[in-house]
Parts: C-alpha cells; sequence; structure tokens
C-alpha cells in the first residue's frame, strides 16, 4: 500500500498525540504526589517532598503490598496451570460441546465484574464458608484462567503441528516431545501469561471488593479507601507513582515474551 | 392525644408486634466480661472512631488499645443500609446503628441484648436517651446510646446568606439550582416529606417516616421534580467534602463533621438548621450476635460512651453526646449548649431516623403506610 | 485428553457457572418483611422490577449506549496508531511504541481513574477545578462525557493490543497484490484491510465493550449524578435487598451473552 507522506505524517501524529494523552493522567498523579494539599485539584497548593520521605512507614500501605502480592501469586500458580491445560484440550481435540466450553473460557472476563463477584460471594455465604482469602484467589483465579488460556492458545495456534508428528517420527514419547520440543515453544507464552495474570490480580478491585470479606486488604482496596480518607490521600499518589516505575520493566518482559518463540512456518 | 404520644404508642405497638412474632433470636446478653481478645471489628459512621490518622490531635482510639491490648479495625459505613448489610455477615463486633438500622438488626436477630451492667459508663447517660423504642425492644436493652444530632444544611457563604428553607433544596428556581448536594439514601425521601408538610400542608403528613401511598407519591414526584437541580448525590461523605472545597457545591444536606473538615481545607461554608424541622439520628452502639470478640466490643462499647471519649466525638463529628458529663469536658464550653444536649424540647422536634414500616408510625390505622423495602424500589427508580 | 479437560472445566463449571447458577436463582427469593432477611420464598416481583419498570428500561439502554461509545472510541484512536506501529513505524522503534502503548494498563484502574477526575473537575465560579478547567478554562464536569472518556481511557490498550495483532497477522503480500490490480489506499483499506480486521476488532471489542458494560467504579468517580447497570446492582444490594440485585444482573448476562455469540460469528475467538 502507498501512503503519502502527508497521510505518513497524519498517522504519526495521531499515535504521538495518543501516547500523549495516555500518559497524561500519570504524570498529573506523579506531579500530585508532591502537593501540600491533600485533594486531587490542580494548579496544586504547594510543594513538599513529605508524602515520598513518609511513605514507607505507612503500615496499611505496606500491608496492602504484601496481601495484594500473595493473592496474586497464588492465583497466577493455579491459573496458569488450569489455563494451560484447558489450551491444550481445546487447541489439539475436538470434541462435542468445543464451542460452548470456547465461549466459557472468556465468560469470566466478558461478564462485567459485579456479576462475578456478587456471584461468588452469594455462593460463598449461602455454604455458610468465611469471607476471606480463600474466596479471593477463588475469584481472581476465575478470570485470571482467561488471561493464561488466551496466552497460551495464541502461542499454540503459532505453533506448527508437524513438529509434533517430526518428533514422534524419531521415536520420542509424548513426555519428551512434550519436554523437548512443545514446551521450549511454549514456555514463554505461558510465562507471558503468568506475568499478565499476575497484573490482573494485583489491580483488580471489583471482584476483590465483594469477596474479601472484613480480614482482607489489597492494594486496590487500600487505594479506594484511602481516597475517602482525604489525609492519606497523597501517599496513594506516591504508591501510584512506585507502581508504574516498577512495572515498566515487567511491560517490556510481558511483551517480549508474547513475541518470542514458535516462530516456525 | 398529642400526636407524639401517638407517635410513641405507634412504635411501641410495632415493636411488640416484633417481639411476639419472635423474629430471630440474637441470643442471649453475655453476663460475664473476660479477658479481653486482641481486636475488635467496629462498623461506624465516618468520624466516630478516630484514632490520629485523619487528624493527629483527634485520637480516642490509641487510648484504648494500649489500655484494653483490643486493636481497632473500623469499616466505615456510608448509610443505615450498608451497615445493616454488613452487620449481616456477622464478621463485625460492634455497629453505631442509627434508628432506621436498629430494629432491622434486632428484628433479622444480627444483634444481641447487651447487659448494661457491664458497661459502667452508662450510668451517666442522658436520662432522655435510655429505653428508647429503638434501642429497648420488651425492656431488653440492645445497645447505649452514642449520641444524637440532626442533618443540616450546609452553604457556600459567598454565594449568599444562609438559607433559612428547605425549600431552597427543592424548588426549581432556587438560587443554588445545579449546586445541591442530597444524602444518596432511601431515608431522604422523609426529607422530601418535611418540605411537603411545609410547602402542601392539605396532604397531612405528620410524621415523614409515616406516609400512606398518596403522601409517599407526592414526595417522590417532589423528589423527581428536585433532580434537575441538583449538582451531587453523595454517598461518601468525602465526595461532599471535596464538592464544598472546589466550590462545585453550594448548598446540601450534611453533617457537621463534613463542614468542619471542608472548613479545615480552606471552603468557605457554614451549617445551618432550616426552620421547617429537620431528620436526624440517635445512635446507638450494638453488639453482633456472631460476634468474636464479644469481651472487646464491651469494653469498646464502654469506652466510647466514657466522658473524655464521648466528649471527643461529639466535637469531632458535631453532635450532641450521650454522656451528661461529657459537657464539662469539651473543648468549647459551648458545645454542649449549641448542640442542645440537654434540650429534650429541641430533639422532640428533630425527626431521627427510622424504619418505615407497613403500620403507619404515626399510629394511624384507616391507612396502610408505605413500608422502607419500598422506599428502597422507590429511591432506585428515582436515581436509575 | 478428558485429564487435560477435566479439572479447568471442572472450576469454570463448579465455581464459576455453578455460582452463576444460583445467583440466577436467588433472583426468585424474597426478603422477610420485618427482618429484611433472605428467604426461600419463592416470587416473581423482583424480576418484575428489574425487567418491568421504565426507569430501567432506559437505565439499561443508557449503559448499553455507553458501552457502545466506549468502544467506539477506542476503535478510532487504535487503528491508527496500530497501523502506524504495525506498518510504517521503523523496525527499531515498533517495540518501543507498543510497550509505550501498554505501560498505562499497568498503572492501575483507581489511580488512572482519580487521575482523570483530577483533568474534569468543574470546579465554579469561585474557584477550584482541574487540569482541563486551568488549562482550556472549562470543562464538561462529572457525566456521561466524562465516563465515556474516563473508561475509552481506560481500555484502550485492549483494542490497541487486538487491533496491532490484526495488523501484525495481514500479509503484506496482499495489500502489494490490492496494490497492483489497481485499487487505491481507501479502497485497499475497505476492501482488503477492514474485513482481514473484522476479527481482531471483535475481539478487541469484548474487553471494552463488556468492561465498560459493567462498570460502576469510574461511573461513582467522574460520572457525577451518572447512574449505569452496575451502580443499581451495588444499590440493591447495599439496601440490603439479594435477590434484587441477582434480578438485575440478569441484564448484564443476557446482554453479554448475546454479545459474546455475535462476536463469536465474527470471529473474536480465534483472535483473543
Amino acid at each position: 500500500m502507498r501512503i503519502s507522506a502527508r497521510a505518513r505524517l497524519g498517522y504519526r501524529l495521531v499515535t504521538y498525540a495518543t501516547i500523549g494523552l495516555l500518559y497524561l493522567p500519570l504524570v498529573l498523579i506523579f506531579v500530585l504526589s508532591f502537593n501540600s494539599a491533600r485533594s486531587l485539584v490542580w494548579p496544586p497548593r504547594g510543594w513538599t517532598t513529605r508524602w515520598w520521605t513518609t511513605f514507607f512507614d505507612v503500615e496499611s500501605a505496606r500491608a496492602a503490598l504484601l496481601s495484594s502480592a500473595r493473592i496474586g501469586a497464588v492465583a497466577m500458580v493455579i491459573a496458569v496451570v488450569l489455563g494451560t491445560m484447558l489450551a491444550f484440550a481445546l487447541q489439539r481435540h475436538d470434541f462435542f460441546g468445543k464451542q460452548t466450553v470456547g465461549l466459557l473460557a472468556v465468560l469470566p472476563i466478558a461478564l462485567p465484574g459485579i456479576v462475578t463477584g456478587v456471584a461468588l460471594r452469594n455462593a460463598w455465604v449461602r455454604f455458610g464458608w468465611d469471607l476471606g482469602f480463600l474466596s479471593v484467589v477463588a475469584g481472581h483465579t476465575t478470570f485470571c484462567i482467561v488471561v493464561a488460556y488466551n496466552n497460551v492458545v495464541a502461542r499454540l495456534r503459532r505453533v506448527a503441528p508437524n513438529l509434533r508428528e517430526a518428533s514422534a517420527d524419531l521415536g520420542a514419547t509424548p513426555l519428551q516431545t512434550f519436554r523437548y520440543v512443545t514446551w521450549p515453544l511454549i514456555r514463554s507464552a505461558v510465562v507471558a501469561g503468568g506475568i499478565l495474570a499476575f497484573a490482573l490480580s494485583f489491580d483488580e478491585v471489583v471482584v476483590t471488593t465483594f469477596t474479601a470479606g472484613a480480614g482482607i486488604s489489597t492494594l486496590p482496596q487500600w487505594i479506594l479507601n484511602n481516597f475517602s480518607r482525604p489525609n492519606v490521600l497523597p501517599y496513594v499518589t506516591v504508591m501510584a507513582t512506585i507502581v508504574i516505575v516498577v512495572s515498566l520493566p515487567i511491560a517490556w518482559l510481558a511483551q517480549r515474551l508474547s513475541d518470542g518463540g514458535g516462530e516456525t512456518r | 392525644m398529642n400526636k407524639r404520644v401517638r407517635a410513641v404508642l405507634a412504635i411501641v405497638s410495632g415493636v411488640a408486634l416484633l417481639g411476639a412474632c419472635g423474629g430471630d433470636d440474637g441470643g442471649d446478653a453475655m453476663s460475664e466480661l473476660g479477658e479481653g481478645e486482641g481486636q475488635v471489628n467496629l462498623v461506624a459512621w465516618a468520624g466516630y472512631v478516630e484514632d490520629g490518622s485523619t487528624d493527629p490531635n483527634v485520637d480516642w482510639v490509641s487510648d484504648f488499645e494500649a489500655e484494653t491490648g483490643c486493636e481497632v479495625n473500623v469499616k466505615i459505613g456510608n448509610s443505615s443500609d450498608e451497615m445493616v448489610e454488613l452487620m449481616r455477615s456477622g464478621e463485625y463486633d460492634a455497629v453505631s446503628a442509627s434508628g432506621d438500622a436498629t430494629l432491622r438488626l434486632i428484628a433479622a436477630g444480627d444483634v444481641a441484648p447487651v447487659n448494661l451492667d457491664l458497661i459502667p459508663n452508662y450510668a451517666d447517660v442522658f436520662e432522655g436517651l435510655k429505653n428508647k423504642p429503638w434501642n429497648t425492644v420488651d425492656g431488653t436493652p440492645y445497645g447505649v446510646p452514642h449520641g444524637r444530632g440532626a442533618n443540616l444544611l450546609v452553604y457556600n457563604t459567598e454565594a449568599g446568606p444562609a438559607p433559612s428553607s428547605i425549600v431552597d433544596m427543592f424548588s426549581p428556581d432556587s438560587p443554588y439550582a445545579g449546586k445541591i448536594s442530597v444524602y444518596d439514601a432511601p431515608i431522604y425521601i422523609a426529607d422530601a416529606a418535611i418540605y411537603l408538610m411545609a410547602t402542601q400542608p392539605e396532604l397531612g403528613i405528620t410524621n415523614p417516616y409515616a406516609l400512606d401511598q398518596t403522601q409517599f407519591d407526592a414526595a417522590i414526584a417532589a423528589l423527581e421534580a428536585q433532580k434537575p437541580i441538583v449538582g451531587q448525590y453523595w454517598a461518601l461523605y468525602t465526595d461532599q467534602q471535596a464538592a464544598l472545597e472546589s466550590g462545585s457545591v453550594t448548598l446540601g444536606t450534611t453533617w457537621q463533621v463534613i463542614v468542619n473538615l471542608a472548613q479545615g481545607n480552606g471552603a468557605k461554608i457554614d451549617a445551618t438548621l432550616h426552620k421547617e424541622g429537620a431528620t436526624g439520628w440517635s445512635d446507638t452502639w450494638m453488639i453482633s450476635s456472631k460476634a468474636k470478640n464479644p469481651n472487646c466490643a464491651y469494653k469498646w462499647l464502654d469506652h466510647i460512651i466514657s466522658p473524655e471519649a464521648n466528649a471527643g466525638v461529639a466535637e469531632w463529628f458535631g453532635e450532641a453526646p450521650s454522656n451528661a458529663k461529657s459537657c464539662a469536658l469539651t473543648a468549647n464550653p459551648d458545645h454542649c449548649t449549641i448542640f442542645h444536649a440537654e434540650d429534650e424540647e429541641y430533639f422532640s422536634n428533630v425527626y431521627y431516623w427510622t424504619t418505615p414500616t407497613k403500620e403507619c408510625l404515626d399510629g394511624r390505622t384507616d391507612v396502610e403506610c408505605v413500608p422502607f423495602s419500598e422506599w428502597v424500589n422507590a429511591w432506585n427508580k428515582l436515581r436509575a | 485428553m478428558a485429564g487435560l479437560l477435566g479439572a479447568p472445566l471442572a472450576w469454570l463449571l463448579v465455581v464459576y457457572v455453578g455460582s452463576l447458577a444460583l445467583l440466577v436463582a436467588s433472583a426468585f427469593f424474597s426478603l422477610d418483611e420485618l427482618s429484611g432477611r433472605v428467604t426461600t420464598d419463592p416470587t416473581m416481583d423482583n424480576l418484575a422490577e428489574a425487567f418491568g419498570e421504565s426507569a430501567y428500561w432506559s437505565l439499561v439502554a443508557r449503559s448499553v449506549g455507553v458501552a457502545a461509545a466506549v468502544t467506539i472510541a477506542c476503535l478510532a484512536l487504535a487503528l491508527p496508531s496500530a497501523y502506524y506501529v504495525s506498518r510504517l513505524a521503523r523496525p527499531w522503534a515498533k517495540r518501543g511504541l507498543i510497550v509505550a502503548m501498554l505501560l498505562p494498563l499497568w498503572a492501575g484502574y483507581l489511580v488512572k481513574a482519580f487521575g482523570l477526575r483530577a483533568i474534569f473537575e468543574p470546579g465554579s465560579e469561585v474557584g477550584g477545578g482541574g487540569l482541563l478547567r486551568a488549562l482550556v478554562g472549562w470543562s464538561p464536569g462529572f457525566g456521561y462525557v466524562a465516563v465515556i472518556a474516563t473508561l475509552a481511557y481506560l481500555w484502550f490498550p485492549y483494542m490497541l493490543l487486538s487491533v496491532y495483532a490484526g495488523f501484525e497477522r495481514l500479509p503484506e503480500s496482499l495489500l502489494d497484490a490490492s496494490a497492483d490490480l489497481g485499487a487505491g489506499s481507501l479502497r485497499t483499506f475497505r476492501s482488503v484491510v477492514m474485513p482481514m480486521l473484522v476479527p481482531s476488532i471483535a475481539a478487541g471489542s469484548i474487553f471494552t465493550f463488556s468492561l465498560s458494560l459493567g462498570d460502576y467504579i469510574t461511573v461513582k468517580i467522574v460520572g457525577g449524578t451518572a447512574q449505569l447497570i452496575g451502580n443499581i446492582v451495588e444499590r440493591a444490594l447495599l439496601a440490603p435487598n439479594q435477590p434484587l440485585a441477582a434480578a438485575f444482573t440478569i441484564w448484564p448476562i443476557g446482554i453479554m451473552v448475546a454479545y459474546l455469540v455475535v462476536m463469536g460469528r465474527l470471529g473474536a475467538f480465534e483472535n483473543l
């Protein structure tokens, strides 16, 4: 396709403008973390580094970070295992109801979080169990499965099927084929799926609100609660900036892993 | 029989009906106080449980934690309905319930009777708050009074003089149109009823919580007419605070604590009471029937109505304390006068939040009144 | 194979679909009048309320409208950007640009919503106001416009990712062939590129549509007095009236299942 230089410039402008717009609110939050007033209006009332220097003393922030990390880690592991299994089952085999299962695999993300959250809470309470770590993990795992499944299935589609046949022709058992041929090809997709699942769980707030009960406070809940407590609000902007900065290499890694591997045709 | 006695009789008979039906059993009151369990989980109104993190000088929790070893965890309930929902889960030990929550909690068996012998500070509570229909059923006490107050009108001092009438909240040609802030809960329908009491006396409303279908429909119509001039329906107190500080709200129904917080951030606002009479609340600290930390819960109840703590919360929140001795301890010596702590006459004109029932709370027997479940449905539709 | 399928299916069916079924079933329960507790006495009242009242019909229509507007807005920005990064940008810049556009996804939903609140804050004549007000002297304020803008901002990376993957999958040879046959770039775009992109767009739209349809937190943060389906569900839950909330959830469940079926026909599932 031939694109005129003017059109090319136009596309470039739109792209860079979009990037600019994407980062505007984030930069705003970063700047407001130095605001001496405890609210989110512009311009800032004054400047201070107080919030940054005292941030690590805020115990509730540390506890929330830890809580989110624990829940995310457990949900990620279960989701990756189950999601990968599901991807293999759907990609490799034909069976009755395959379309429906495919739909089912997407449903937890396709249905609004409030539906998932309310449904899980209702079921949990009806069975008389206490809401807590397990109920939150159950909720997170459910939508994390989708992410893990998506990543592995996308990779499996790209992996040439004749590789497996070739391996079998050469005398390998299914287990050996998996270990030496399949796994190296999908490994990075599994890891990418895991990273994305963790990120999703880390950031999730709606399902968490309904399944957490009294004892759990994840990072998003901490943020939500502290936006309601104006005098801890500036710490939220600090936390946000830290999360963004830490996420940069992780986002890069996830993208690299998703792209790589399996490009055999 | 004057209307006050009729109202009380109605409440009492309604409550007796409750007792007769049994409802769910909240269990028995504790007979003996044991060792603290190490923590207590509270559901409270914003500003009721302050540990210094909002303002370092506002703290009546740290000394409690140090004395009793009970670490306090508080979940803020933004409305009575939310508090009822939270207590239903059984995960909290105590709740500061307004009158429109207490009877629902008692009927559902979510709160247990309270043994007042285990709460020494109860002795100093104002007599006018003891043995009330919303905290005592069949002579069984279900909690201790926290304090009481009225829902005020907040206004921006630069937008005009203090509004004296509730009409400014509802009239389409209100000078504050578009910048009005309304409490986002079904119980606000009672405020619309008060508006009707003043502007449409022919409807014959005497108790804003006792509305027959005609009166109720009129109240909903008034609220529909109010919608175009409303700038904000606030559920979180911080939302109204932020709007007051930014100036996008210049009139609204409020609590004194919100006004104080916004003034602290420079908002040019003040609070006033409109002449038609206001809705208000008289809150009761109650103990969950499924409390995991009942001993700490009892200790908390005793602490929050102790003279110092009650004075602290009454000043911070802006309400009348329940402990008579608190009046001598408030930083502002006129606090109790300003908030009419000893003025029973004043509070007889405050319409405390109550749960509307089918049996009319004003004593009428010829009609059925609209029950709270219908209030909820109507409010949902109004906000949709 | 059964082993592979068994465990995840068990989870999805038992934990997820099971709870959904319980939820829908609970829509038929009623509340005890005095205590407000949920009983198992069956009633159609909740469904009548959720599906019979015109106020809720317009609420649902508004929610669908907002979700559609968000999807279109995301698409409008994602198409040119994805095309640029995939086809026009220098190869060494490609990865950087894509990561740059996806990174905000990691910043956190709430933080971004509150950031946008600080932008849209209308203030008043007496002062205050957010970034927009400070920069251009005016802001649309809190309402449906702010909600649509915020949701589009939040979900844009999902749409971008899908559309970008779609562009990457387009074989260059096809576009050359179209040019050889005499088609101008616009015609090529319309007749060759777009049809091949439809599955990716459909896949991306699943995220933007469903995440917007059920959102209630953004509505509370930047929506002012606006209400969408999610808010009504939350409101009913806090009443507390769980059966009524369950009845309301049947709306988004029905809409999304229908949407998924349609998107599936368009090939979305192979491109998620």
